[in-house]
């Protein structure tokens, strides 16, 4: 959609190969770049001219590592303004006499009960035992919408029956949580305008009865330039401890991360990424850098790769790779991995839409039951087959797809998606290995 | 004939102006120090300008292709003095949101003609579908029309019941099932019905949807091919609910969602906040979709024909 960063930038810098050096005018072609780049991913203008400022005075300065192409360099003094600008991961608050109040505030619409829903989840997970607690009493159907939620959450709910008024609901919750004994108590409150007075108090008074030890400002990743006046406001009126976006399953680029990040101060602290309740996770802020200057969740790519994959059998496919014995058996292993590392769809959304990448259609689906398919057609074979793919010759595939029921088109299919990988691993085999130490680096770089 | 949009009345459109006057922001407040009086156009101001329109939303690639041309205008001395670039920019916003047609499938004779006119109602999650479609109703209704709820929302926890609440309140008849059953189920039960009580308009709500979900796109898809097969070109009028918050994401979105089930027109919700959803600027531009209707706040009467001129106005003045 957005032509990607690197691609504006290495426009930019074009006719600077070959000179090692940066000049300020050089600088500024490229600065007008990340500043449009930054305004398409939605950080709000102002924040954007500050941080482009501050990107120019970085690289005029003696920061400038001569050793990297000059939008390289670019590209790194951007990364770690923006890394410096959004912190570091957070943990959550906890009252040290419970129960312990996160009070979920945030403009109409933002997902504050699914969200709601998503938290009391997690904490039962993280051996806590929530309750939650619905104070909006204005919207149709919303304290019956947190009911629905947390039936299906199984996690225990406030009824507040009986009453319309937040401050008489809140005080039942508190009191049923000190009787049976829950150490949360989550308080969903009605979606609001920021500039709407009645309503912005009553999320004071609820906060001076509550002593909330969290007051977590939901915003939707697709919110544009307002973010820093909404979230502004709300953090004047309430003082917000915490971030949560929303929606980064879509294909917004959440720039409004950075925006409310500079305008509270708070940390983000958690992402919703779907539509099911455990589709929540921390934040990372190196995840949201990535994804706003269009660079690819390269980092969440390798974080689920080395979950996945046993390190000493990558270190096996390496010694194969570098020794061309990569069998159809090792291909198999492959396929599985792949599997196993989650759905194919959301691990292409990861990939950063740049080089080997970036001829990819953009909506490229791929057929997880296929590998399935390839699976058995590799089982059919004898170990001897598998070993050398040359003695697989037409009687020998008729079996195969008899014992697979396959086709023969099916397992000729597979044979040549086979060699293909070969090729490529062979290909990519010695660049991966140095790439990945080249990221290590990095990242050891970007926590000091 | 249902008329779904048109000139607003004086009252409507003096409510739209205050509503979103009432939270004047940085934009108008700047556009107007900036272009009060009559002062010569110079660099300085035309980067402020740039600011402002960039600070509404409308994105870099609009807002880039308005200034180019009031640029050029003051290079070949057209326009000369802040108060003509003022108006000049108004119109140039105006001409954008204006050149979008009216999709003909919601006016041919057949549809005008259609018993009853199907009414999709579709979105990213907390737009204010329900809401809209509840103001819509309403609407309907005063100007004596009978309508139909159809509740196809039936994944987001108690869609169903926050429907039905808006239903009493505009007095319609709500066509409902059990939460989880296949939205293209109670389209077919909601047609059906409306069908056979010769209802002029019928209003599905649908779950808020991320334009990126595929799977979730072709069960929309599903539910408009049901929609088809009971009534001759339904839906006739899809209506994308927008929420005036929404940053450049809202391209993505109307590209998406027009491209899998023909988007015909925009409603631009939450606009009595202070976002001035400046993206529908940009939507207009490239897709040319018309918007409708705006949505001014959580009262039943909070929904207001779109009317391209008051809009920009309410942006400068």
């Amino acid at each position: 959609m957005f032509e990607n960063l690197t691609d504006k930038l290495q426009r930019a810098f074009k006719n600077l190969r070959g000179q090692g050096k940066l000049t300020e005018e050089h600088l500024d072609a490229g600065l007008a770049q990340i500043r449009e780049a930054l305004l398409d991913a939605d950080v709000n203008l102002g924040v954007v001219d500050e941080i482009i400022a501050h990107i120019r005075e970085k690289a005029l300065g003696s920061e400038v590592l001569l050793q990297l192409s000059p939008d390289q360099q670019v590209v790194k003094i951007v990364r770690d303004e923006l890394t410096e600008l959004l912190g570091k991961e957070v943990r959550m608050q906890f009252a040290s006499r419970p129960p312990s109040v996160w009070l979920i505030v945030g403009l109409q619409g933002s997902g504050k009960t699914t969200t709601t829903g998503k938290l009391g989840k997690w904490l039962g997970h993280n051996g806590h035992r929530p309750i939650v607690v619905s104070t909006d009493v204005y919207r149709p159907a919303a304290r019956e919408q947190l009911a629905q939620v947390a039936k299906a959450t199984h996690t225990p709910v406030w009824p507040g029956a009986g009453t319309d008024k937040p401050l008489e609901i809140v005080r039942g919750a508190m009191r049923e949580a000190k009787l049976s004994a829950y150490d949360v108590v989550l308080v969903d409150t009605a979606g609001r305008l920021h500039i709407d007075d009645e309503l912005m108090n009553e999320l004071s008074t609820l906060k001076r009865e509550l002593a909330p030890s969290e007051i977590l400002f939901v915003a939707d990743a697709m919110i544009g330039q307002d973010a820093v006046r909404s979230a502004g406001e709300f953090h004047k009126r309430l003082g917000v401890t915490g971030v949560i976006l929303t929606k980064l399953d879509g294909d917004a680029r959440g720039g409004a991360a950075l925006s409310i990040r500079k305008v509270t101060g708070a940390p983000v602290k958690f992402a919703g990424i779907g539509e099911k309740y455990d589709a929540i996770e921390q934040f990372h802020p190196d995840r949201i850098i990535s994804r706003i200057l269009g660079m690819g969740d390269v980092l969440t790519l390798i974080e689920k790769a080395e979950k996945t994959i046993d390190e000493k059998q990558a270190r096996e496919l390496q010694r194969k790779l570098e020794h061309n014995e990569f069998s159809l058996e090792d291909f198999r292993d492959q396929l599985k991995q792949i599997r196993k590392m989650g759905s194919l769809e959301q691990l292409m959304g990861m990939l950063p839409k740049i080089g080997p990448f970036a001829k990819l259609p953009k909506d490229t689906a791929i057929d997880e039951s296929r590998l399935k398919v390839a699976e058995a057609i590799i089982n059919s074979m004898t170990s001897a087959e598998r070993d050398d793919y040359n003695l697989i010759d037409g009687k020998r595939r008729k079996r195969i797809a008899r014992g697979s029921g396959t086709t023969v088109q099916e397992v000729n299919e597979v044979l040549k998606q086979y060699n293909e990988m070969r090729r490529m691993m062979k290909m990519y085999g010695n660049t991966m290995k140095g790439k990945m130490r080249g990221l290590g680096k990095l990242r050891g770089g970007l926590s000091n | 004939m249902i008329t779904l949009f048109g000139k607003p009345e004086e009252t409507v459109l003096e409510r739209l102006k205050n509503s979103v006057a009432k939270t004047r922001t940085e934009l108008s407040a700047r556009v107007e120090q900036l272009l009060t009086g009559d002062r010569p156009v110079d660099p300085a101001l035309l980067a402020q300008l740039e600011a402002a329109l960039l600070s509404a939303d409308i994105g870099v690639g609009t807002t880039k292709e308005v200034l180019a041309s009031l640029r050029r205008q003051v290079t070949e001395q057209k326009l000369v003095g802040s108060a003509a670039l003022k108006l000049e920019l108004k119109n140039q916003l105006v001409a954008i949101l204006a050149a979008a047609p009216v999709p003909r499938n919601g006016d041919s004779p057949a549809a005008v003609a259609a018993a009853p006119r199907v009414i999709f109602v579709v979105g990213v999650n907390g737009t204010g579908k329900t809401t809209t479609i509840g103001k819509l109703a309403n609407r309907l209704r005063a100007e004596g029309r009978s309508v139909m709820l159809c509740a196809a929302d039936t994944f987001r926890a108690a869609a169903i019941e926050q429907l039905e609440v808006w239903a009493k309140r505009s007095g319609v008849e709500l066509i409902k099932q059990k939460a989880g059953s296949d939205p293209a189920a109670v389209v077919f039960d909601g047609l059906t019905a409306a069908r056979a009580k010769n209802v002029d308009a019928v209003i599905v709500d649908t779950a808020g949807r991320l334009h990126t979900k595929s799977n979730l796109m072709a069960e929309l898809e599903k539910m408009k091919r049901t929609a088809a097969k009971l009534v001759p070109g339904a839906p006739h009028d899809v209506l994308l609910v927008m929420d005036a918050t929404t940053g450049q994401n809202g391209l993505a979105q109307a590209r998406e969602f027009t491209g899998h089930v023909g988007v015909t027109g925009i409603v631009l919700t939450k606009l009595d906040g202070t976002a001035k959803g400046g993206i529908v600027i940009a939507i207009s531009r490239e897709l040319g979709l018309p918007i409708r209707f705006v949505g001014t706040g959580e009262q039943m009467d909070d929904l207001v024909p779109f009317d391209a001129k008051t809009y920009v106005n309410s942006l400068f003045d």
